[in-house]
């Protein structure tokens, strides 16, 4: 991954307001919001198919689950292959990492086409809900 | 609830200069099946007993509208006669191109031009009842017929359907061909992605208790996606019902179906 070391405003006239953030060659380092994201919030994020849409396309340590995705990989031991700022920019813009991804870009409202109007302008999950996530992700080490 | 959420990106696919192009990951044509056959064998027997596949309904209200008689005293029946031989193979021919209006329709229309200018009576609205009657009674005399999408007039709406189905759309930024080409057969969540071949439409579909078209159908996967949903009859959604239809030539027809 070339060290690739840009600042995106994600502020567009009339758009909600998406947080700067750095990318340092394949991770975010650094947190999207001050306060630590909590780690209870985020699996419920992740479990939830109208709100992280996680379990969709991924299985994951999720026993109450019944019916889980296998378009993508199993979400185990997520925080034991990458760190959290790696975490991060995946879940912000997967694209970023591969092109021809099929997971959503969580945290980018440019670049998309024929936006339904209730989601116009805005990103899948806040930046709150993305530290949430990535708070319960790292906790999955095996 | 299945209504999937999903995305695609700005892909503007590359000038189409023709349907037999064949695009990265599209599925070989021996590689084909139709959602029936990727069907559980409890909902099968469900479409093919005819006493317990619920559009049967449908179907027999269809056949009664068939024969009743507008204010200009003329009924389908009186222009078409016997469905079973005038009917035969003419939903697995649309959407067609019409030569009067210069664009292409699809199978619903079509039931509501006759109406207007052979029966002088209103046309129904889309996904009405009686509409969804009329073509479910239409597109059961086509059951086992070959789809066939071979007019050169309809090459521009096919090509404008292929841009459409490799175009990634919406908040989740994805395109219908990653999961019907690139993906299909594996899971969404409790969903299995079938191929996305019209073969069986108007369709019972499960998840809505109800007989509902391909535009519906079309209109679900694009919710899925968080797509601004184009307008019934859009020429949007004709041109991605030509491009299903010619993606799936030579398949039986299975209709009505039922579908989960
Ligand atoms: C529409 C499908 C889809 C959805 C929804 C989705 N992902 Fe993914 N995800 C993928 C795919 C496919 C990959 C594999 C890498 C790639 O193609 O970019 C992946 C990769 C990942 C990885 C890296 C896994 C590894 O072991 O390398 C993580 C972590 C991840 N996703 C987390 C999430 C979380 C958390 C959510 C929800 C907030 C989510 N994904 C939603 C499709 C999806
Ligand atoms: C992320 C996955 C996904 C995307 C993107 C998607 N679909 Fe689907 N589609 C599905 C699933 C899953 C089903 C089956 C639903 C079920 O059985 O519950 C389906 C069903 C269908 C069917 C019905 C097939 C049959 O057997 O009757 C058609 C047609 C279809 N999709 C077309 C499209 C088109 C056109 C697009 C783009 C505008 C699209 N889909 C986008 C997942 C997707």
């Amino acid at each position: 991954m070339a060290a690739a070391l840009c600042t995106i405003g994600g502020a567009r006239a009339g758009a909600d307001e998406l947080r700067p953030y750095t990318v340092v060659g394949d991770a975010i380092p650094a947190p999207l919001t001050g306060a630590p994201g909590d780690p209870e919030r985020g699996r419920a994020i992740v479990g939830n198919r109208q709100v992280g849409l996680c379990l969709l396309c991924h299985t994951g340590p999720f026993r109450e689950e019944h019916f889980q995705g296998n378009l993508a990989p199993d979400l185990t031991g997520a925080g034991a292959r990458a760190s959290a700022g790696q975490l991060r920019l995946r879940i912000v813009d997967a694209s970023r990492l591969n092109p021809d991804t099929i997971m959503p870009p969580y945290y980018r409202v440019d670049g998309l086409e024929r936006v339904a109007a209730n989601f116009r302008g805005k990103s899948i999950l806040s930046a709150e809900q993305i530290e949430d996530v990535i708070a319960f992700l790292v906790t999955l080490k095996d | 609830m299945t209504e999937i959420a999903f995305a695609f990106r700005c892909v503007l696919s590359s000038v189409l200069i023709g349907t037999t192009l064949a695009a990265a990951g599209e599925i070989p044509m021996s590689e084909r099946r139709s959602g029936y056959d990727m069907m559980s064998a409890d909902t099968k027997a469900m479409q093919d007993d005819d006493t317990a596949n619920p559009a049967s309904l449908w179907v027999l209200e269809g056949e009664t509208l068939w024969s009743t008689k507008t204010t200009n005293n003329k009924s389908c029946a009186d222009c078409h006669g016997d469905t079973a031989q005038s009917m035969k193979g003419i939903a697995a021919r649309y959407p067609a191109f019409d030569t009067k209006l210069n664009k292409p329709i699809d199978l619903g229309q079509r039931i509501n031009l006759c109406r207007a200018e052979h029966q002088n009576a209103t046309p129904f609205a889309p996904e009405s009842r009686e509409l969804l009657a009329l073509t479910a009674f239409v597109a059961r005399q086509s059951r086992g017929s070959p789809i066939v999408q071979d007019d050169p007039k309809m090459q521009p709406a096919i090509a404008a359907g292929r841009a459409l189905f490799e175009q990634r759309l919406g908040q989740l930024n994805l395109s219908c061909a990653q999961c019907h080409d690139d993906n299909w057969g594996k899971q969404l969540a409790g969903s299995t992605i079938p191929q996305a071949h019209p073969t069986g439409y108007p369709i019972y579909r499960l998840e809505w208790q109800s007989l509902g078209s391909l535009q519906r159908r079309l209109r679900n996967c694009l919710f899925g996606q968080r797509t601004e949903l184009y307008a019934f009859d859009a020429p949007e959604m004709i041109a991605l019902e030509a491009f299903l239809m010619w993606r799936a030539r030579g398949m039986p027809m299975d209709a009505p179906g039922v579908r989960p």
